[in-house]
């Protein structure tokens, strides 16, 4: 064998950039970008032909820690920039990542219509049920009654089902993952990428500071005992009636992506102010 | 065994360089994880203790690579099945960590991964049939002895912190 | 009198009378005949049955605004006709024909004591199998001037082809009925048309169709759409033709989702445009800042209707120049520019492409209902050099700084797939490497760096249109710049010299060029249509103008014409 060995071959590390985490010590999102890291360089792709997209959040802070291309766009609208994105450069490789309040709440009407147009990209959600950039306000994930300053005694309101929504608006792949799993959200992130269409990663990331609780959810999640489904109405019944702490793949479409033609023009510039000639 | 039943088999001796170099190139991904949070959130004391850490898996991790010889331990590593659920036994656990964490909470949070390396090599040692496969093991077994004792002693020196270490003379503020 | 070479005609009717089709027909014949025209169109809240005028003034030179009075109004019917009112004035030279079973005409009508002369068009066309009271209207309409009749023959074969031949032959039937029934009439004044062997090519288009001809030319290949009146013809004008030439263009759910995907597109190394009105370009505004900060080229037209809120849809105004110039939050120095007819829509729109490409900033083009959706029939516009080219950076190999300081503010700008130049856009407030900092220093520089790139450019001589020499120099910007033309056109046959200064560029100022465009002006009289003189307002808060001003200001929908400048001007006298 050859002593020169693995140089060329992707590490987790040609992934990372060299900017520090502003993260809270003990934040799940910390393993998301080691799942991040992971499977791209299982994915094997240069970094310059990644595009890490986010809106506005503790989790939309993660583009920079990567040594991918990064878009930290407005809050909610991160799906909107990654589907003007991929469809203009169907070349790259386009995760969106985002948070429960931005990906849910600000940008809900965004998620429903990018599960609808089926881009082939990758949308991931750190979810914590709870804004933390904020200081702890309650998300549309939170439980009813987790008592906040903004909500005291708490919201009384019924969290949103992401993976319910995504499969109902036409999301092609759908996974749920837990942070402190690092490698099986790696591999769940390889499988979302490598899909054609819209596929939805729901991560499951706890918030050490506003949620103290959530550091039980290790003890919470377990893999989910089937594999995934294509059909949506078993998906649909899977998702509504599990325990929300299910983990992996749970439904797998083949629905086309939406990719319009571009790049090779059909006729001459010239061509296009006949139809205002007299 | 039943605690590593979802480890990568073990079938030849570039099976355990490559699990070896995994399980410790994960360790000093973490206290480096660890080191710059600690950076970050202004926790000198702590900075160091995960820097040294991170420096001493980095030993082993290379002396792991040296006595690999010829093997290619790391493109060995990337095609072996991954760690599942439970994940490498040294892989300390990112979310206990805490910006007011003490030298103590540190150690406290190495041991166990510590305790499950050497328990791993020692599984090995006591399941493999093959003399080289047994022989190496028993060598990483030692090593991972050192690295518990070593733990063990460094908490003498540092007592556990009363209770109220967690408690912030701030509070948390808002951002964007 | 009005001049012979300057003729407007309106068409009035309502429940789907016709009176556009009738007036899109009239003014396509025109062209053909060697008339230079503009069509506009006023319509009722309906969708479809509503009232609707259309008016049609010919010239044999550029025509770029509303007349005063019209030649001739064509009634088909009257009902609800009095919502026209102050748009479709006759005078007491006007020829006025109606169909006596239409209804009453409008108290104004009758006020001028301009003879109705009755034309029983809806008992002719029943006449006539399938007939149509419009092209018998349009008949009547082309008799009087001076059309020949094949011109419409011909575009009868175009327009109704999907409608078959019976259409065909009824509305041919139809406007034979109509030149009968005019044979008697004239309009008391000859009728000199234009002159022939013009070579130059003639066009008839909409000033959204020209904007989004002008954005193609200018490098756009991708554009998001969300449906918006009056802007939507720019988008569906560029669905099937950004296809053509290898864009693409991508329905949005919302007007948020729509920048933000142009924001993405562009990010990518695709120039992008969105287009959208007064409500839209109010939920694009938290992005416009985004992409302000983050440097990334975008395109935006706002085709202008009355405001605020749902406003008047249909109908133009020039109100949201306070939202463009000054609506996002923080120091965000972009690009505004304003069209100043149909045809300048496409220079306008080309050459914001082109600015915000080079400068890597976004470019909001001020366009309006009237520019927008009204059908001009113009020379062809010049051909412009006008491509965006966007600074690239090159492949790297240490640390790229996106936002790297240069002595012209642009910093080269690395896309995706470019090694080695990997960087984050940001929104938050950055450093060089586009780190995010709330660091003072970093503030200062990057705020510095953005307003230098845009104060440093040479914008050239298209930033306004100066014309004439009077000491009075008449101020104006978008569309109302081509009433103010006329009004001074007027002035100077009168041996009135007034001058125009019209800003074309209105983001950044360019308070060294007006200055200079101002030297020697004794007197400005500012014109806009809006209720805030918001034009006069920012006019104050960048430029010093001369001691004397009057302000003309009207908000929407009520165009303001050249007569209302004309006498704002001789009124002035010293």
């Amino acid at each position: 064998m050859s002593t020169a060995k693995t140089q060329l071959a992707c590490k987790p590390a040609d992934y990372k950039s060299d900017i520090k985490p502003i993260w809270c010590p003990g934040c799940g999102d910390y393993h998301v970008l080691m799942s991040f890291t992971r499977a791209f360089a299982e994915l094997g792709l240069p970094p310059e032909q990644i595009v890490v997209v986010s809106g506005i959040g503790c989790s939309s802070r993660i583009p920079a820690y990567t040594n991918c291309y990064g878009f930290h766009g407005v809050h909610g609208r991160s799906l909107a920039v990654g589907a003007g994105l991929k469809v203009t450069r169907p070349d790259l490789t386009v995760v969106v990542a985002s948070g429960d309040g931005d990906g849910y709440s600000i940008g809900g009407n965004h998620f429903l219509h990018a599960c609808r147009r089926n881009v082939d990209m990758t949308y991931v959600v750190m979810d914590n049920h709870i804004y933390g950039m904020t200081k702890g306000q309650p998300s549309p994930t939170t439980e009813p009654e987790f008592d906040t300053a903004l909500s005291p005694g708490g919201t009384g309101l019924r969290p949103f089902h992401p993976l319910v929504i995504a499969l109902a608006s036409g999301a092609n792949f759908i996974a749920r993952c837990f942070s402190g799993e690092p490698n099986e959200t790696a591999s769940v992130l390889v499988e979302a990428i490598r899909h054609p269409g819209f596929s939805f990663v729901e991560i499951l990331s706890p918030c050490v500071t506003f949620r103290p609780d959530e550091k039980n959810w290790k003890n919470l999640v377990h893999p989910a005992p089937v594999v995934a489904t294509d059909d949506p109405a078993k998906a649909a019944r899977r998702i509504m009636t599990d325990d929300g702490f299910n983990i992996g793949i749970l439904y797998r479409g083949d629905r086309k992506p939406y990719a319009p033609e571009t790049g090779q023009a059909l006729v001459e510039l010239s061509e296009l102010e006949k139809e205002f000639e007299l | 065994m039943s605690q590593f039943a979802d480890a990568p088999k073990i079938a030849s001796l570039a099976d355990l360089f490559a699990v070896a170099y995994q399980i410790e190139a994960d360790a000093v991904e973490r206290y480096t994880v660890l080191a710059d949070q600690m950076e970050t959130h202004n926790n000198p004391e702590l900075v160091a203790v995960f820097r040294d850490l991170a420096r001493a898996e980095a030993i082993h991790r290379d002396e792991i690579l040296r006595l690999a010889g010829d093997i290619d331990v790391i493109a060995h590593a990337q095609r072996m099945a991954k760690w599942k659920r439970g994940e490498s036994p040294e892989e300390s656990d990112l979310s206990s960590a805490h910006y007011l964490m003490t030298p103590w909470h540190a150690l406290q949070l190495a041991l166990p991964g510590e305790e499950r390396a050497l328990a791993f090599f020692t599984s090995i040692v006591e399941s493999t049939t093959d003399p080289e496969i047994k022989r190496m093991a028993a060598e990483f077994m030692e090593e991972e002895t050192e690295h518990v004792n070593l733990v063990h002693q460094l908490l003498k020196k540092y007592p556990s912190p009363p209770e109220s270490w967690p408690q912030e003379s701030d509070p948390p503020v808002s951002q964007e | 009198m009005p001049n012979a070479q300057n003729l407007s005609v309106a068409f009035v009717g309502s429940g789907g009378a016709g009176a556009l089709t009738a007036g899109s027909l009239l003014l396509e014949a025109a062209g053909a005949a060697g008339w230079q025209g503009l069509l506009i169109r006023t319509v009722g809240p309906q969708i479809r049955g509503g009232e609707a005028a259309a008016v049609v003034r010919l010239a044999d030179h550029p025509v770029e605004s509303l007349p005063d009075h019209l030649d001739l109004l064509i009634g088909i019917d009257w009902l609800n006709a009095q919502r026209f009112g102050a748009e479709i004035e006759v005078g007491p030279h006007s020829l006025v024909i109606g169909d006596p079973r239409g209804g009453e005409p409008p108290k104004g009508i009758a006020a001028f004591g301009a003879p109705i002369v009755a034309i029983p068009m809806k008992d002719m066309a029943k006449a006539i199998p399938d007939g149509r009271p419009n092209m018998i209207a349009l008949g009547i309409a082309g008799k009087l001037l001076g059309l020949g009749e094949p011109a419409f023959l011909a575009l009868f074969e175009k327009w109704f082809a999907d409608k078959g031949q019976a259409a065909i032959d009824a509305s041919r039937a139809s406007l034979k009925a109509g030149y009968e029934a005019a044979r008697d009439l004239d309009l008391g004044r000859p009728i000199v048309p234009p002159k022939a062997g013009s070579t130059q090519k003639k066009w008839l288009v909409s000033g959204n169709e020209a904007a989004a001809l002008g954005a193609i030319r200018g490098g756009i290949r991708f554009a998001a759409a969300y449906p918006i009146t009056p802007a939507t013809e720019i988008l569906e004008w560029l669905a099937p033709n950004l296809a053509k030439v290898g864009g693409a263009l991508l329905q949005a759910e919302d007007e948020l989702a729509a920048i933000n995907m142009i924001i993405g597109a562009s990010y990518g190394g695709t120039p992008a445009l969105t287009a959208t009105s007064g409500p839209g370009l109010s939920l694009m505004i938290e992005a416009l800042g985004l992409a302000t900060a983050a440097e990334i080229p975008i395109v935006v037209i706002d085709v202008m209707r009355g405001g605020p809120s749902t406003g008047i849809p249909t109908k133009s105004e020039q109100a949201d120049l306070n939202i463009a110039v000054y609506g996002c939050h923080g120091d965000a120095p972009h690009l505004v520019l304003a069209p100043q007819s149909v045809g300048d829509c496409l220079f306008t729109t080309q050459w914001a492409t082109y600015l915000a490409e080079t400068l890597q900033t976004p470019a909001i083009v001020l366009s309006d209902q009237f520019v927008g959706q009204n059908h001009a029939i113009i020379e062809r516009p010049a051909e412009i050099a006008f491509l965006g080219q966007r600074s690239r950076a090159a492949e790297a190999a240490g640390e790229y700084k996106r936002y790297a300081l240069a002595a012209n503010g642009v910093s080269p700008m690395a896309i995706p797939g470019i090694r080695g130049a990997q960087y984050t856009a940001d929104g938050l407030t950055h450093t060089e490497r586009g780190i995010p900092t709330s660091g003072a220093a970093d503030h200062q520089i990057q705020l510095d760096k953005r307003r230098d790139k845009l104060e440093r450019f040479n914008y050239g001589d298209h930033w306004a249109s100066i014309e004439g020499t009077g000491n009075l120099a008449v101020i104006a910007w978008g569309s109302v710049t081509g009433a103010v033309r006329e009004a001074i056109a007027r002035a100077a046959e009168d041996g009135i010299e007034v001058s125009l200064i019209a800003p074309r560029l209105l983001s950044p100022a360019r308070p060294e060029q007006f200055a200079a465009a101002l030297r020697g002006k004794k007197r400005a009289l500012i014109v806009e249509q809006s209720h805030g003189a918001q034009f006069h307002r920012y006019l104050r808060a960048h430029y010093d103008l001369p001691a004397a001003v009057r302000v003309l200001n009207r908000p929407g929908p009520l165009p303001i014409k050249p007569g209302e400048i004309h006498r704002a001007i001789k009124d002035w006298r010293l």
